[in-house]
């Protein structure tokens, strides 16, 4: 076949071609193939991100709510002011998104350093244990949200059932109010940290040998090796790994909502600012401070995002 | 020993991890390490497990905390869910979905990585990527403001337009970081040959490519079939994706948990087999990336 039409498009690309309409239109697109290639996807993505993105920021300061097809006027910054005086709701949502994020990060990303070095160097069975990394992974969240709600109920879950073996009695788990976000929390670090896994160990992989063996021989131990060696090695792609995984982790939703439902659970103990705007929107129609919510909610996103690329240009030098 | 570049196991190439011959360390590391990996797998497969069982017994039996792990395992709750619950209408929605959201994003998003590698068009390929960074919340509410209006919610086409805007970036991600890894020279000695830039890319480029785009895809399919959100508020009653289906089946007073663990079972078996047979290309596409500093 290619052999066939290679050398008839041959004569298109030589001096004296003849100027046929079709030859036009090929010498045209393969001109302009940058913008041919890229448009269809930059207007995809121009319709479907851009608007919505200035649509919200102009519902942020309309009074919109009720019904989408409903009168809108224009209240100004009156939604900010509300949200950013909202210490019931808006405050606390804020906190649990940062505390969720943060914990989780922490707990995912040192097991899963801990796991991408057990997994580093190759050992016999090794097949078998990248296939119990990877099914969390790609587990459904909401199906995975489920699963540990039977899991940690309190009556009949097998969580308790563990911890009566060793004599502690039973938690509440999910439906306890504070240990609810701690919790989701070991739920996100259960399905995420195989993710942090892989990144790290595509990181490790990838080091010369060269300085950990220098420093073998100089009599460097395990410990001294690791955190004076590997870790700096590695930082550009636990930065990585931790951007990646941050963004992820600030907007979950699936198992928060999937596990305690609206509003994080009668005393919004999951709410996180997600759900939270989740709910305003879709349970409560308030879009107008939905918007807002979600404008505030944007750049916590692009701010944290900013300060880890920073970081990890830092790093890099 | 060969020795690997980063980009050499970037996405689509099946990773090549670098064996080393060397003394593995003491005795007691040895021992430490098959039981941390033990631990590791035990902690990670005994929870998919334990809702694996629990979608074979009675409710009785889950009620009863001495038939843990000894009981008469029943195929009940998988008939109910399947027969009762019209589960093969969800199933079919989702592969649809995702099936559908995949291709055209593949159509759209791989052309466009390859103009992005090539002419490193660093803002474009900002614009794309801010998908991922956006919450999804902050979009369904102009989409579901627009398409209400329309009166098209509920519609496949409303749903798949939601899931590319997931697939799509992530197909972009992918596909450029592949791309960045084929080699130039390819494509100049094709051209020199004859080839029109645009011929190059479709007899040289796209057929080396097949590797990476089938990383892009089969993670964007497992993406959108997992996609709960935009499903949520985008699907009506007959196109209703299985997380939504599965997410409905607690709203009842009293949970049935044997058939909501055999709901939950049906959603992740598919996507698990899925990843088994592939699991080389979603490691080297979940990685794509991360190494390049």
């Amino acid at each position: 076949m290619s052999v066939t039409n290679a050398p008839r498009s041959a004569p298109a690309r030589s001096a004296g071609r003849p100027p046929s309409f079709g030859g036009n239109v090929s010498a045209w697109s393969n001109r302009h193939r940058k913008w041919l290639f890229a448009a269809p996807a930059m207007i995809f993505v121009g319709i479907l991100i851009v608007f919505p993105l200035v649509w919200t920021l102009y519902l942020s300061l309309t009074d919109s709510q009720g019904s989408v097809r409903a009168a809108t006027e224009f209240i100004g910054f009156q939604n900010y002011l509300t949200v950013l005086t909202d210490t019931e709701r808006f405050w606390p949502a804020v906190g649990r998104t940062l505390t969720f994020t943060g914990v989780a990060l922490v707990c995912e990303v040192v097991l899963g350093m801990g796991i991408a070095l057990l997994l580093w160097r190759p050992f016999r069975g090794e097949k078998w244990v990248r296939v119990a990394i990877l099914l969390p992974l790609v587990a459904t969240p909401v199906a995975v949200g489920m699963m540990w709600r039977l899991i940690f109920d309190p009556n009949i879950g097998f969580a308790n059932q563990l911890l009566g073996m060793i004599g502690i009695p039973p938690q509440p788990w999910l439906s306890g109010q504070d240990t609810a976000l701690g919790t989701t929390i070991f739920m996100d670090v259960w399905q995420w940290t195989p993710m942090v896994v892989l990144i790290l160990l595509a990181g490790l992989t990838s080091l010369s040998d060269e300085p950990d063996e220098a420093a073998r021989v100089d009599g460097a131990n395990a410990f001294q090796r690791f955190f004076y060696i590997t870790l700096p090695l590695m930082m550009p792609t636990v930065i990585v790994a931790i951007l990646l995984r941050g963004i992820d982790a600030l907007k979950t939703f699936d198992i928060l909502y999937a596990t305690k439902g609206k509003g994080g659970g009668s005393f919004n103990e999951v709410e996180t600012l997600n759900v939270y705007a989740y709910g305003l929107s879709f349970d409560y129609n308030q879009y107008g401070l939905s918007s807002a919510v979600l404008i505030l909610f944007f750049m916590i996103i692009i701010g944290s995002m900013w300060l880890l690329t920073m970081r990890k240009k830092a790093v890099s030098k | 020993m060969t020795v690997l570049t980063p980009s050499q196991t970037s996405a689509g190439k099946p990773q090549v991890l670098r064996r080393r011959r060397k003394p593995l360390g003491t005795r007691a590391y040895k021992a430490f390490r098959v039981v941390a990996l033990i631990a590791v797998v035990l902690f990670l497969i005994a929870p998919l497990f334990w809702m694996f069982l629990a979608s074979l017994k009675t409710n009785v039996d889950i009620y009863d905390t001495g038939k843990a792990l000894f009981f008469t395992p029943t195929g009940e709750n998988y008939a109910n869910v399947l027969q009762r619950n019209n589960y093969f209408v969800f199933i079919f929605n989702s592969f649809w979905v995702a099936f559908v959201s995949t291709v055209l994003s593949i159509v759209l998003g791989v052309p466009a990585a390859y103009a992005m590698s090539r002419f490193t068009m660093h803002r474009s390929a900002l614009v794309v990527l801010m998908a991922r960074v956006i919450p999804g919340v902050s979009l369904l509410v102009p989409w579901y403001y627009v398409f209400s209006n329309l009166r098209m919610v509920g519609r496949f086409e409303v749903l798949i337009l939601s899931h590319m805007f997931v697939a799509l970036p992530l197909i972009v991600y992918i596909m450029m970081s592949y791309f960045d890894s084929l080699p130039l020279e390819l494509e100049e000695s094709a051209q020199v040959d004859g080839l029109t830039p645009i011929g190059a890319f479709r007899r040289i480029t796209l057929p080396l490519s097949v590797a990476g785009i089938a990383t892009a895809g089969i993670l964007s399919f497992i993406f959108s079939w997992n996609n709960f959100m935009f499903a949520l508020v985008l699907s009506g009653s007959s196109t209703k994706t299985l997380p939504v289906a599965i997410f409905d089946f607690v709203s009842y007073a009293s949970i049935d948990w044997g058939g909501l663990m055999a709901a939950a079972t049906v959603v992740t078996i598919p996507i698990m087999i899925i990843a088994l047979f592939t699991q080389k290309y979603i490691v080297s596409g979940l990685t794509a990336g991360a190494t390049k500093g």
